[in-house]
């Protein structure tokens, strides 16, 4: 160790991976991994927002699990959980969607309205 | 660095490691396997979290689902339910770790966790002890990196002194002022040495720092070298602390590859080297001259001080020794200033203590409170209360070398000099809670038995001294006290306490002391009554079959080892108190409870 900033450098470097275990208030990306969403491809979105966020090292995003929500027509079903605002939920999510929502949503703060359950009940009627 | 979504804390203290987490922890790795789910939840193996009655403990993030007394059965439905579905395991959630409509609390919300104030223990149950990238990312090491590149030695010392931190071993010495004898001291070479000597019956405070924390300990003391002028530490910590030492070695070893130990650290001209020395158990060799001799390889017995270490210490050089929590504190009030640290506390004891909660309590465990934290606070909220409802009778705090304090005492603060006010004494953390089944002359013996056992051999009032008040104790508690025993007693503990060596004779008779002061009149009622009011001591009791109760099967006659229990089926049976043993064999086994001891 030669300097401070080496220090820091491996300091954010790690915390990126440790601070999920500090009690966090910020978005949460929560995957619906009910038995209905497992079928109709719960897993491949969840690895996709994992590796987006990786990739863009948004390391205050939290990317969590829950059990079926009750739609279970509209599976895989992505809920997104931002302080101070509505929670936003994703219906009928691919991998495709994970990136677009990950740019525009999570890191711009742009909801990606055509992908929402309020866009797809309203082409439904 | 791989990004996972959820990490699995596992406690690996040695209350957890004991009960099973390593077996835990392999099962987590297996299942996770299984499901295909290893590159999106990381395992790890953590520190103390402090609530050892309930472990293994198991903590998932991000939801912070607290998950007690898992076994390596259970761990396949968390796996397959709560990581790979996302439905937490409630049935395996710690009682008190759900709100009522079902959400997880956060740690600051359990009753357990709600009044402590986690500074020594900052770390333990949240990074990876083995890992120094955790504990760099919490913030490890820049302490160092700021003393060494921006302060001077006596500014470090001044901000010790600032935060008003004091000895954590027992004793209470401001540390800044240790600091500054031993940076005064003339010397051409100097070490920095940490007490890991935990020798207290009940007490595990500094092992789980060690085990939880290691590098903040490592941090310090590099800090301590920097400014006192040493360049050398040694760790004495006891070989009967495998996880601690092990974890100790593997710190050092990594500290060392990132050049945070050894030459020229931080690219300054300052180089800091730490040994670890094994001590094999000895009490005495808490005993701070007496740890030196050890460390320098000769037999653990104390001098007499002075020259105190600061004058003359390990290898006859100035010497600066300080507690694991000592060190603990440091870098925290490094970084945040000491008048951060200063808000915590009372007027003269600043920031936390760590306890060791035992005895008679619900939730045993580790506790870190700020001082002036009541007693009864401790026992009552953090602690859970007693089992089975029974009454407080006293805690024992500072172990064999302290006192205890009775129920009247409650409410007292607890920091160092309102202990000493109520004939007890801080010590280093150990705190065992009775209640109304124990006999506090039993208790008495108890400790000055452990004292008698470690008694070095040196001095001839801790020798001799503490062996005849250990033979009187035995005496009342056999029933064969006679009048003029107690005075007997408090003259031996005047003599033994103001004509010993070294701490660990002055200090022995403080047990008998203190339960004199408190409960004498159980004290005379083994001598004149030859009762014990608490129903301990066996020579004092006797079994008495109830002839109401009893329905003459002859369970007790059957398992009696002595026949002394004679009678005919289907009527009350008799216990010949002359032959009777008092081994209590009959009583435990009596389907209808007739048996009693009085």
């Amino acid at each position: 160790m030669k300097s401070l900033e080496e220090l820091e450098e491996i300091r954010k470097k790690t915390l990126e991976s440790v601070n999920i275990r500090t009690d966090r208030k910020n978005t949460r990306v929560v995957v619906g991994m009910g038995t209905c969403g497992i079928a109709a491809g719960a897993r491949p979105v969840l690895l996709a927002f994992l590796e987006e966020i990786n990739k863009r090292n948004l390391n205050d995003v939290i990317v969590t699990q829950t059990g079926c929500i009750g739609v279970c027509r509209l599976e895989p079903i992505v809920e997104v959980y931002t302080p101070g605002e509505e929670k936003v939920t994703y219906v009928k999510m691919t991998p495709e969607k994970v990136r677009k929502i990950v740019s525009d949503h999570i890191v711009n703060g742009q909801v990606v309205k055509e992908y929402t359950i309020g866009a797809y009940e309203e082409q439904d009627k | 660095m791989q990004l996972y979504r959820s990490h699995v804390l596992v406690c690996g203290g040695t209350g957890c490691h004991s009960s099973g987490s390593d077996d835990v922890i392999r099962v987590f790795n297996e299942e996770l396997e299984k499901h295909n789910l290893q590159d999106e939840v990381k395992v790890v193996r953590t520190g103390c979290f402090g609530l050892c009655e309930v472990g293994p403990i198991v903590i998932v993030y991000p939801e912070g689902a607290f998950y007690s007394r898992i076994k390596a059965e259970d761990v396949p439905e968390i796996v397959s339910e709560h990581l790979l579905k996302g439905r937490i395991v409630k049935r395996l959630l710690y009682h008190d770790a759900v709100h009522e409509d079902e959400t997880a609390k956060s740690l600051d919300e359990m009753e357990f966790y709600k009044k402590q104030r986690r500074i020594a223990l900052r770390h333990c149950g949240v990074i990876d002890p083995e890992n120094i990238d955790e504990y760099i990312a919490f913030e490890g090491y820049k302490a160092l990196g700021k003393v060494l590149t921006e302060m001077k030695p006596e500014e470090v010392i001044d901000t010790i002194k600032a935060s008003g931190l004091r000895g954590r071993g027992g004793a209470g010495f401001p540390t800044g002022l240790k600091w500054e004898f031993t940076a005064k001291a003339e010397g051409d070479k100097k070490y920095v040495c940490c007490n890991a000597d935990e020798g207290d019956p009940g007490a595990f405070m500094d092992r789980s720092i060690l085990e939880g924390d290691p590098h903040s300990v490592l941090e310090a003391m590099t800090i301590a070298g920097y400014a006192v002028g040493a360049d050398q530490g040694y760790i004495y910590v006891r070989a009967e602390y495998p996880i601690a030492v092990r974890r100790l070695s593997i710190a050092i070893e990594q500290a060392k590859e990132y050049g945070l130990l050894g030459e020229n650290i931080f690219g300054t001209d300052f180089s800091f080297d730490i040994g670890i020395r094994l001590g094999a158990g000895a009490f005495v060799c808490g005993e701070e001259t007496a740890l030196m001799a050890s460390i320098e390889g000769h037999r653990g017995e104390p001098r007499p001080r002075p020259p105190f270490p600061a004058q003359k210490g390990v290898f006859g050089k100035p010497t600066l020794l300080n507690n694991v929590e000592t060190y603990a504190n440091i870098t925290k009030i490094i970084l945040d200033g000491p008048e951060k640290f200063r808000e915590i506390g009372t007027e003269k004891s600043k920031g936390t203590k760590v306890f060791a909660l035992g005895g008679n309590i619900n939730n045993t465990g580790l506790v870190e409170i700020p001082m002036g934290t009541t007693l009864r606070e401790i026992v009552y909220e953090i602690g859970g209360g007693i089992p089975g409802g029974k009454k407080f009778k006293a805690a024992q705090t500072g172990g064999p070398s302290g006192g205890c304090i009775p129920a009247e005492h409650l409410d007292t603060p607890i920091d160092y000099d309102s202990l000493i006010e109520i004939g007890s004494m801080m010590g280093s953390g150990g705190l065992i809670v009775m209640d109304e089944d124990n006999c506090m002359v039993d208790i008495a013996r108890f400790f000055l038995e452990f004292t008698v056992e470690e008694s070095c051999g040196k001095c001839s009032p801790c020798r001799i001294g503490t062996k005849r008040m250990l033979e009187i104790l035995n005496k009342i508690t056999s029933g064969k006290g006679e009048e003029g025993d107690i005075e007997k007693l408090e003259t031996l503990a005047k003599t033994i306490s103001s004509s010993a060596l070294c701490g660990l004779g002055q200090t022995a008779p403080n047990p008998v002391l203190s339960t004199l002061r408190y409960f004498r009149d159980e004290y005379e009622a083994h001598i004149r009554d030859k009762k014990c009011p608490a129903g301990v001591c066996q020579a004092l009791l006797k079994y008495v079959i109830v002839e109401e109760k009893c329905k003459g099967c002859g369970l007790c006659a059957k398992s009696c080892p002595v026949n002394a229990i004679s009678g005919e089926r289907k009527s009350p049976f008799k216990i010949d108190e002359e032959v009777c043993i008092k081994c209590g064999a009959c009583m435990s086994k009596c389907p209808f409870r007739a048996i009693e001891k009085k």
